[in-house]
């Protein structure tokens, strides 16, 4: 039983401040992911939290008591470094043992233990080699037996598998969440891929310069992104964000991107869920699986020319350009035959996200 | 790539051996110039042109470790026969070993300043790597106030030559009664290879990830268990490489040896020239001091040599 929380926390690096106000609760067993680009103080608060980097201001509680003063060997807490951080000099068996002879353990009890993590990670073959004559992805189990094998109340993982190639990566991420799902430990993982966030999390936080962004669920996150940032940062291909001007027709309402000639058509409803901020500066975010288009004309759709094609495998993405603003669609693959060729599209109102666009906060509009 | 290599590509790998094996003898003619001489009988060390070819003798080491004293006349012979082989050699050459009222043989002055030498070097080793080691941990892994001032001043201590500030020091340690003494010279050596040692060891360092300690730090040990149980593993090498190098300055140091020293703490570089004066110079004599004196950094060097051509590519080349 782990719970984890952080209180305020504040972190500066001379005069930059790299954790801004950092409130956040973990709870047992939860599998917590910090999302964000390189910078964004996502690293330095699991530093803070492992008790590798000191904190300025706030607390970081564990189960209730704050530990921000104690060493990182008193915390408990293990952690995966993205360089693996495998002793170099050490077999891969010393490795694993070597969080186990820090405690008062007797020989066997430690042969034991390791024997046992290595059967989990299906590592026994490997403990009599070195680190460096195993491969990236066994370096990566080894680094995780090493911080599994003590029972830590905690596992913090930074970027563990950002340094695999890609084929790699995706094996790992499997095998991290299926052993999650076996062993359940209070674990936050940090990564700049979105995709690993998505795969992997209970819930994402999303920082940005310092900042928590939003805390939620991945389907959360994607379908209800709290800022023009979130909305950005999460979902590939990047969902489309253009300037929107709001206007009542007779029977709907035309929302107009990019200063184009016409606007595409929502229900009337979305002017009271705008409440009252139709007329303030409004962008519209659209994912492209949002963005609906076929080849013959039909109400509601309208004349767009295409632009780019992005064969993609399962799908192609497919650039339109409406007004001054390119909008990317998701077709299936192959629906568009190339550029320069004209289509008919529509922006799915359900799929659609209002963001005012001096704060970037969402306006929160579901259709 | 072509598996096959051109001809051209032959034709400069046959030059560069060549190149290889004149510089290799050049650096290695003073070294068999210098053992050669050790062996050779008394009058073929000087002829001109060299001697190449001729019967080693043992009698130069004989005469380096022993007292010896001209005779008038060749001794009788039945002292020729009861003398051990050893003492035979140096009959040859006109001479007698000198010995006490008991009949033992007498010493000559070598092996204490070889045993001085060995103690001086190795402590003083020891010291200068084992400071530099910390210091350079310290400076590597620390945020230090003024850290590139203090070590722009660490490094000063060398761009003096070092016998600008001999009379200085050797009045500074009559004074406190360091001249000839053990202590006195260990701590001038030690002061000469610490900056050394504290900026070699400082690239090292540098080149250790702190990623091995901090995954140490959270897998529940202290800092300064890290340190020995993780860092100075892996930095052997370095330390090898550091050692090799402080050795050798110590072990080759001149000009302060001659200075602060003259006998009880003397070392073997004065001593050994210091023989040219006795009577005639015997080369071969100063020869075989010069080839023993030259073993324990060839050995050393040789143990260490995996660390070293390690430790001498190590750094330069970014991960």
């Amino acid at each position: 039983m782990t719970q984890i929380e952080l209180r305020g926390v504040q972190k500066f690096f001379g005069a930059v401040q790299v954790i801004k106000d950092l409130n956040l609760k973990i709870s047992d067993n939860e599998f917590i992911v910090l999302l964000g680009q390189s910078g964004c103080g996502k690293t330095t608060t699991l530093r803070a939290i492992a008790g590798l980097e000191t904190i300025d201001e706030g607390d970081i509680l564990i189960d209730g008591k704050p530990i921000q003063h104690l060493k990182a060997a008193d915390r408990d807490i293990a952690m995966v470094f993205q360089s693996f951080s495998l002793y170099p000099h050490m077999s891969v068996y010393e490795n694993i043992a070597f969080p186990l002879r820090a405690t008062r353990k007797s020989k066997s009890e430690i042969d034991q233990e390791v024997r046992s993590v290595a059967r989990t990670l299906q590592i026994s073959d490997l403990l009599a080699k070195k680190p460096s004559a195993l491969s990236g992805g066994d370096m990566q189990r080894v680094a995780i037996g090493r911080a599994l094998v003590r029972r830590p109340k905690a596992m913090l993982m930074d970027e563990p598998i950002g340094a695999l190639d890609a084929k790699l990566r995706e094996e790992m991420r499997a095998e991290i969440k299926r052993l999650h799902i076996k062993q359940g430990s209070t674990t936050i993982y940090v990564t700049h891929d979105q995709i690993e966030a998505m795969s992997l999390a209970d819930r994402i936080v999303i920082m940005h310069e310092g900042v928590l962004q939003q805390v939620g669920s991945p389907d959360e996150v994607y379908s209800r992104p709290a800022n023009l940032f979130v909305a950005q940062f999460v979902g590939s291909p990047v969902m489309n964000v253009a300037d929107a001007a709001v206007a009542e027709t007779a029977s709907s309402v035309s929302v107009t991107l990019g200063g184009a000639a016409a606007g595409f058509e929502f229900p009337q409803a979305l002017l009271s869920k705008l409440n009252g901020h139709a007329g303030d500066q409004l962008a519209l975010g659209i994912r492209p699986e949002g963005v609906l288009i076929r080849h013959d004309a039909a109400k509601g759709f309208l004349p767009v020319e295409t632009q780019i094609v992005e064969p993609l495998g399962s799908f192609d993405i497919v650039d339109l350009k409406v007004g001054s603003k390119m909008l990317r669609a998701r077709t299936k693959s192959g629906f568009v035959s190339g550029p320069g060729e004209r289509v008919f599209a529509r922006i799915d109102p359900a799929q659609a996200h209002f963001f005012d666009t001096a704060s970037g906060k969402s306006l929160g509009v579901r259709l | 790539m072509a598996a096959v290599r051109t001809s051209s590509e032959i034709g400069f790998n046959r030059v560069a051996i060549v190149a290889v094996l004149v510089v290799t003898i050049i650096f290695l003619a003073p070294i068999y110039w210098i053992a050669s001489t050790a062996f050779k009988p008394r009058n073929l060390a000087t002829t001109i042109p060299p001697t190449i070819v001729f019967q080693p003798e043992i009698s130069p080491f004989v005469k380096l470790f022993t007292k010896r004293s001209q005779m008038r006349s060749p001794p009788s012979p039945e002292e020729y026969a009861a003398a051990p082989w050893w003492e035979r050699v140096v009959f040859d050459g006109g001479e007698k070993i000198v010995r006490d009222g008991k009949g033992q043989v007498q010493w000559s002055g070598y092996p204490s300043r070889f045993l001085n030498s060995l103690i001086i070097a190795i402590t003083s080793t020891v010291l200068a790597v084992g400071m530099g080691t910390f210091t350079a941990y310290g400076f590597s892994r620390f945020k230090v106030k003024g850290e590139a001032d203090l070590l722009f001043f660490i490094l000063s201590t060398r761009m003096l030559p070092p016998v600008v500030v001999a009379i200085p020091m050797f009045l500074m340690y009559r004074a406190v009664g360091l001249n000839d003494s053990h202590v006195g010279l260990i701590i001038l050596y030690t002061a000469f290879n610490l900056s050394f040692s504290v900026w070699l060891m400082k690239g090292f360092m540098d080149e250790i990830p702190k990623e091995y300690e901090e995954a140490a730090l959270v897998d529940g040990y202290t800092r300064m268990e890290a340190f020995f149980k993780i860092v100075l593993p892996e930095a052997a090498t370095g330390i090898a490489a550091t050692a090799v190098f402080c050795f050798i300055t110590a072990w080759n140091e001149y000009a302060f040896a001659l200075i602060m020293t003259n006998r009880r703490a003397q070392t073997a570089p004065p001593f050994i020239p210091s023989q040219v004066g006795s009577g005639l110079p015997d080369w071969t004599v100063i020869a075989a001091g010069t080839f023993l004196f030259l073993l324990p950094v060839a050995i050393f060097t040789f143990l260490l040599r995996n660390h070293l051509l390690r430790g001498m590519s190590f750094g330069a080349i970014r991960k």
